[in-house]
């Protein structure tokens, strides 16, 4: 599931649907889409414990029965941890509404000096990247970055927070990156989406 | 593309490798955004994995990159399901539809660290055999297989897979071949040794033991079987990435060009209800928002019409698209794609196949000009704004003039598209390069040369420009790489083989094939490549495919091949019977599948 594309998830899901026969309500026009919102699309090789998405039925149906239906009907790799009725929109549509990521990432070996590299890029005022051969400054983005340790023998994991502005969204393996580990070294799990409006404790 | 390689799609089957009798690892020598949208595939899926004492998990080969790291890391090639290597396999089930596969079939049995020739193999390796439309001349890839299944997999596997229940452990590789070759419609190489005549054509093949059949006779199903009704659905963007459907089999036109519409004959059609009720499970068990509904020529399903309507009427606003495929150039064919598409209308195919009436009696699709400017009107005045038309040139006795129609005839149907809906109206025109092909009434024809080609496509991308026009051709050296393979005999195998060791694969990529490789390698092997391609076949010549019997008669194919000569067309065979051969080659399975479902006369005993 973590090699589908963001794309290919919203294909994934509309398949489900249909599976379920759970009716989904389809835009107008020349090459009707199901209308589904996936809050933020996540990029190809991450997994995620903490995806949200919004999915318009053109019938009005018992959420805990949708669940059930949907439940019977999922690929494998798809879980659904809660499902409920959306009253009415507030602020506009899900994708505009994330205001920040969280992500837990496993590694695989030991970095010794990564507490200094978190710390000096934490205390740094800028940090410029190229990313598809534009320069961009990822520290605005960084909300925070904090070491986890896990069980004795295991490399402790990483806690990224990412915020998403307007101009631009974290991304993770940039973090990684701008900390001298090699991608292949680590798996980046989403955790959590923050919506604005939403009260943090 | 990673998703490519990681399995666990929905429907996938996964059995304990454990608790298994026979497992079988069906490879599809291309990637797998290709290979799974392929019916035979999907089809010995199913009826393999019916079965409790086998199961069949798939593979196919990497593309470049993680070929790369599967060698550098030195991870023999596996199955998806369980991530078995296909060494550990009993048997490897390569799937054949077209030649180009061949140098990928031999990549994939480097990379699974199996020997490609089939003498290198030990009683251990898993048996390599093939199966599929190029199999029909199984000669160009003798030496790298076991066994080749002619004809349709559906009716064989499951007595290939009995036959290997019944092996003892440790018996070798000659023994199990030697049992079967009892198979009906399966050609083991070995047994049989190719000689040749002193002007190194074809003689015929000598039996090494007296037992082995004279003639491997295609095996067919009598009635088509339920249809797999919970094909996988990939995660990832596949190639027509929808549900398919065969409708129908076999086609009765006698187009004669056509390779499929020989080795797929008889034509069987499946009922309507069957088809109904199919759609009615196979949509809620992949959520598929589209179903192709397969065949060589959809108008020709004799309840086309009837089908459509009801489909439309049982699956009316769940958004269900229906695809058919191979429309004939008549106004049915719009109503239906009418009925079919919703709002929105891309491009129509039309497949008039040469563009003057004389060729087209040549090649036996007998349309008239007035036919096709007819149906483009119709087509432009339901809301298509392109319609796409597919020719071929080098068809025999074609002349340039025949070409510059091509150009015409274009421009024509790009003319009346103005005339009906303005300067929307487009036209992009397809040209294929004729290649014959074995088991056809043109197996005796020799491919154009490639200074023909050229001069022919050299005029049509001078004629075929301007507003409104676009045109689509193929490399005249793509044609020549597949007019040796269709028509090669076994010494072809070692020219294959060099072409691989010179690094040949994905030879259906434009970006990857390569011509001056494969000319090396005739030339290393000391072999003319005209011999193959450019040469016209005298008609006493005997074929190295002709111990292949697909029970079309070589009398009835020399005939056509002599009317078309004469420019005499023949019509389609499910008004009257021509006597291709199909019915005596089929007598006791149609007796026992009366009725309509065929298409060939009924047979009637007391």
């Amino acid at each position: 599931m973590r090699f589908t594309g963001h794309l290919d998830l919203i294909l994934t899901w509309e398949r489900t649907f249909r599976r379920a026969n759970l009716p989904l309500s389809y835009s107008e026009g020349f090459n009707p889409r199901p209308i589904i919102n996936l809050a933020a699309p996540l990029p190809l090789g991450f997994i995620s414990t903490a995806e949200i998405g919004d999915f318009w039925l053109s019938e009005h149906l018992i959420p805990d029965e949708v669940l059930e239906s949907l439940n019977r009907s999922l690929p494998p790799g798809l879980i659904i941890h809660d499902l409920y009725e959306i009253a009415q929109l507030h602020g506009g549509k899900l994708p505009s509404l994330v205001k920040r990521s969280e992500y837990s990432i496993t590694l695989f070996e030991e970095f010794p000096r990564l507490q200094k590299e978190i710390d000096a890029l934490l205390q740094s005022s800028q940090c410029i990247r190229t990313r598809k051969k534009k320069e961009y400054d990822l520290r605005p983005l960084i909300h925070d970055i904090a070491l986890e340790s896990n069980d004795e023998g295991s490399p402790p994991s990483l806690f990224v927070s990412l915020l998403t502005l307007p101009s631009a969204t974290g991304r993770p393996d940039e973090v990684l990156s701008a900390l001298d580990i090699p991608s292949y070294e680590a798996i980046i799990r989403r955790s959590a989406l923050i919506l604005k409006g939403i009260e943090e404790n | 593309m990673p998703g490519r390689y990681t399995g666990g799609e929905f429907n996938q089957i996964v059995k304990n490798w454990e608790d298994i009798g026979v497992r079988v690892a069906l490879l599809f020598p291309e990637i797998y955004d290709l290979g799974m949208s392929n019916l035979g595939l999907t089809i010995l899926y199913d009826i393999i994995n019916k079965e409790l004492n086998y199961l069949a998990e798939r593979s196919f080969v990497p593309w470049v990159d993680m070929e790369k790291a599967l060698r550098e890391e030195n991870v023999p090639l596996y199955s998806l399901e369980s991530k078995h290597p296909l060494l550990d396999f009993d048997i490897l089930a390569v799937s054949l539809p077209y030649e180009s596969l061949y140098t990928n079939f031999l990549n994939a049995l480097d990379l699974a660290q199996i020997p490609i020739h089939t003498n290198d193999r030990t009683d251990d390796h898993p048996l390599v055999i093939v199966g599929g439309h190029s199999t029909f001349n199984p000669e160009p890839i003798a030496p790298f297989i076991d066994a080749a299944v002619i004809g349709e997999g559906e009716e064989i596997i499951l007595d290939i897979l009995e036959t290997y229940a019944g092996f003892q452990s440790g018996m070798s590789k000659k023994d199990k071949l030697n049992r079967l070759k009892k198979i009906e419609g399966l050609y083991i190489p070995i047994f049989y040794e190719p000689l040749y005549n002193e002007d190194g054509t074809f003689s015929n093949l000598k039996k090494m033991v007296p037992e082995a059949p004279n003639q491997i006779i295609k095996r067919i199903v009598g009635k088509l079987p339920p249809p797999p009704n919970k094909p996988i659905v990939p995660y990832i963007d596949t190639v027509h990435n929808r549900a398919p459907l065969e409708i129908m089999r076999g086609c009765t036109r006698g187009c004669r060009f056509c390779h499929a519409g020989i080795v797929t004959r008889p034509v069987r059609e499946r009922p309507v209800d069957e088809i109904l009720e199919t759609m009615e499970t196979l949509i809620p068990n992949t959520g598929y928002s589209e179903i192709g509904l397969l065949s060589l020529s959809s108008s020709d399903y004799t309840q086309i019409v009837p089908l459509v309507e009801a489909i439309n009427e049982r699956f009316e606003g769940q958004n269900i698209a229906i695809s058919l495929p191979s429309l004939r150039i008549e106004s049915v064919s719009v109503s239906l794609m009418d009925a079919l598409s919703g709002k929105r209308r891309s491009g129509f195919t039309l497949a008039p196949e040469a563009a003057t009436e004389r060729l087209r009696n040549i090649i036996n699709k007998p349309i008239s000009d007035q036919q096709l400017l007819d149906t483009a009107k119709e087509i432009y005045q339901h809301g298509w704004h392109t319609i796409k038309l597919y020719f071929m040139i080098g068809h025999p006795t074609e002349t340039l003039d025949d070409v510059q129609a091509i150009a015409d005839l274009s421009k024509r149907v790009l003319q009346v598209g103005i005339q009906t809906i303005g300067n929307r109206a487009k036209v992009n025109t397809s040209v294929g390069t004729f290649v014959p092909k074995p088991h056809t009434p043109f197996q005796w024809v020799g491919v154009s040369p490639q200074e023909d080609i050229a001069e022919k496509l050299d005029l049509l991308q001078k004629e075929l420009r301007g507003r409104g026009l676009k045109l689509n051709w193929n490399d005249p050296r793509e044609t020549h790489f597949e007019s040796w393979l269709s028509r090669g005999d076994r010494r072809l195998s070692e020219v294959i083989f060099k072409a691989w060791e010179k690094g040949a694969k994905f030879d259906a990529w434009r970006e990857h094939f390569d011509f001056s490789r494969w000319i090396e390698a005739f030339s290393d092997s000391e072999i003319d490549p005209e011999f193959y391609s450019t040469r016209t076949r005298s008609i006493n010549e005997a074929f190295p495919w002709d111990h292949i019997n697909t029970g079309v008669k070589k009398s009835f194919l020399l005939e056509d091949y002599q009317w078309s000569q004469e420019g005499k067309p023949r019509a389609d065979c499910r008004g009257d019977c021509f006597a291709c051969g199909i019915l005596p080659a089929y007598n006791d399975l149609r007796h026992e599948n009366p009725g309509t479902l065929w298409l060939c006369p009924e047979v009637i005993r007391n």
